[in-house]
């Protein structure tokens, strides 16, 4: 539906959208990641025709922004960053010249009442816009990128200064939406995308970095793979023992002590829940298990983990390798090459954890 | 583009500025009409409608000026356009907008000639006979208001223009009659060029140069093609530079 080609817009010497490519299928819901900056905005713009690309291609449903913007436009509903309401109208008015100017063929009453319900404004439909809340202004935002029922649906940051209930009812519409539209959205708060998302492109300094559907970074986020325990025992044969259930990658006494209960960090390999056998294990050798407790990456740390990663590497030698390969396999990364970067990240944040806590303990004994 | 006419036909009447405009005008032009005839005691209406060139100069950057600042403002262009029009329409919605109000009002001060027709032909009842015509010349006053028309158009362009370069409404309205100054007064900078060809190429160019004709009732065809091609190219290049900036 939507199908972006090597896009890049440069701002002077200032390049925003650095060479991006992706292609969103028919009834997804995308969201769009990325710190402030990242190249977000831009994008959206250069997608809604706002803005023109500096190179590349953009096509909504096989029409070319480009070649014919008008009917490229009339597919689209966008929400900018900021609700483009006239404050000097009534929602009313608002929606009816938004109706006009985007000469929708639906039969008028009908169709306005419906978006109306759907969004929650029916009640404040003969209000001035100026007179409305923030909240109410941004429904009325969303309620103009719907009319005329276009399949594709481009939210900017759609919850930016709600409050937190009318967060939830955007996301759930946002989500009801889903159903039957391309929606597109942008956020910088994770929890968002992960809630509302099918799939979840990461972009950060005009870059690509992670292009994942959400479940397998929700697979990530809640596989359990890390966990401390607390188990009365002698040390070095629980860990023995702890080491030698398979599935455990890696175990280590932790310095921390619980009464006579030791904690150990207890590592899974990807996919393995050793939780069960770990119970059973430590049972047989009748040792008390008192706490498990799961250390679990949240979506934050996937997040600044995979941005961070990408600031780390050399840009110039990635872009050149990355360019070789088809646009498909450079945006689309296999599972396994993002759970093994963050595996490998997971392991070296353990490693700073465990330095850390060391250090603690060491500065506590003195 | 219709959407976008009635849009802004509408603001400008849930704004006080379009009441403001409307009151401003008829009132000046019924004064000035007063002043340069019944009071003047003559028909002659020539100087009427050239101190109405210099009103348009101060009133009629009062409509152009929120046009595309205003958009630009409220972040509302956003909206426009990425909505499923042309650049020309939305250019041409605004344009005509702001015409229409203007145009309406020329023809509502139309009524300013009642009572100098009523007058006249009282005149010339009281009068046996005359050598001389008696009254207003029909044909200057047809040919002024369509110059004044015209001239009106070509300065809402270029207040278009302008409008699209700022986001600050009073900047746009000042700059606008400076611009239109700036039209204006070129033929009375020639007066002071001593070199004949600069002097030529400014009068060519002047706004009022033009008028002359159309005011003395001929039907002048290079001055009204004037007039519309310097419409024309304000209002392309205000399309040009919302071209231009998806661009940048």
């Amino acid at each position: 539906m939507i199908k972006i080609e090597r896009l890049t817009k440069n701002y002077g010497s200032n390049c925003a959208v650095d060479d991006i490519s992706f292609e969103i299928e028919k009834g997804e819901t995308v969201g769009f990641l990325g710190p402030n900056g990242a190249g977000k905005s831009t994008t959206m713009n250069i997608l809604t025709g706002y803005l023109s690309a500096s190179a590349g291609r953009v096509s909504i449903d096989g029409i070319d922004i480009l070649a014919d913007p008008i009917g490229a436009k009339r597919l689209i509903g966008y929400l900018p960053e900021q609700p483009p309401v006239y404050l000097d109208m009534t929602v009313d008015e608002y929606l009816k010249f938004n109706y006009e100017l985007k000469g929708c063929t639906l039969e008028r009453e009908p169709h306005l009442a419906e978006i109306c319900e759907v969004v929650k404004i029916s009640h404040v439909r003969k209000r001035l816009i100026r007179n409305l809340s923030k909240g109410y202004r941004q429904r009325v935002g969303v309620a103009q990128a719907l009319i005329g029922n276009p399949p594709v649906i481009i939210f900017d940051e759609p919850t930016v200064g709600l409050d937190p209930k009318q967060i939830i009812e955007i996301r759930s519409l946002i989500r009801s939406l889903g159903k039957d539209h391309t929606v597109l959205l942008s956020t910088h708060i994770l929890q968002e995308v992960q809630a509302v998302c099918d799939r979840i492109i990461i972009i950060n300094k005009g870059k690509i970095v992670a292009d994942e559907k959400t479940e397998n970074i929700t697979r990530v986020v809640e596989g359990n793979r890390r966990f401390n325990v607390k188990i009365c025992g002698p040390q070095r044969e629980v860990l023995d023992t702890i080491k030698s259930i398979p599935g455990v990658s890696y175990a280590e006494l932790l310095a921390q002590k619980d009464g006579d209960a030791c904690t150990y960090m207890v590592e899974s390999e990807f996919g393995v829940d050793v939780r069960k056998k770990l119970f059973y294990t430590v049972a047989e050798h009748d040792w008390a298990m008192i706490g498990l407790e799961s250390l679990g990456m949240s979506l934050e740390d996937i997040f600044i983990t995979v941005v961070n990663k990408t600031e780390e590497d050399n840009p110039v030698a990635e872009s050149g390798k990355r360019n070789k390969s088809s646009a498909q396999k450079r945006s689309r990364r296999t599972r396994n090459t993002l759970e093994n970067d963050l595996a490998d990240t997971l392991v070296k944040d353990a490693e700073q954890k465990r330095a850390e806590a060391a250090e603690e303990v060491s500065d506590e004994d003195l | 583009m219709l959407a976008i006419y009635k849009k802004e036909l509408r603001s400008y009447f849930t704004n006080p500025l379009g009441f403001v405009f409307v009151g401003i005008f008829l009132a000046v032009s019924a004064l000035l009409f007063s002043y340069t005839t019944f009071l003047s005691k003559t028909y002659d209406t020539s100087s009427y409608f050239l101190l109405m060139i210099f009103v348009l100069v101060l009133l009629l950057p009062l409509l152009t000026m929120r046009l595309f600042a205003e958009e630009k403002k409220l972040r509302t262009e956003q909206l426009l356009l990425t909505a499923p029009i042309s650049l020309t329409g939305m250019v041409l919605g605004k344009f005509f907008a702001a015409f229409t109000m203007f145009f309406g009002c020329m023809l509502v001060s139309c009524i300013n000639f009642i009572p100098l027709y009523v007058i006249a032909a009282a005149e010339r009842g009281n009068l046996s006979y005359s050598t001389t015509y008696v009254g207003p010349v029909t044909a200057q006053i047809v040919g002024s208001m369509i110059a004044i028309i015209l001239i009106g158009a070509a300065f809402i362009a270029l207040g278009t223009l302008v409008s699209t370069l700022t986001e600050n409404q009073l900047a746009a309205a000042i700059i606008t009659m400076a611009a239109i100054f700036g039209l204006i007064f070129t033929s009375l900078i020639s007066s002071f060029v001593p070199v004949v060809w600069i002097r030529t190429a400014l009068n060519w160019i002047s706004v009022l140069g033009r008028f002359s004709n159309l005011s003395n009732g001929v039907f002048d065809i290079a001055a009204v093609v004037y007039y519309l091609s310097l419409t024309f190219v304000f209002l392309f290049l205000t399309v040009r530079v919302y071209e231009k900036r998806r661009w940048n």
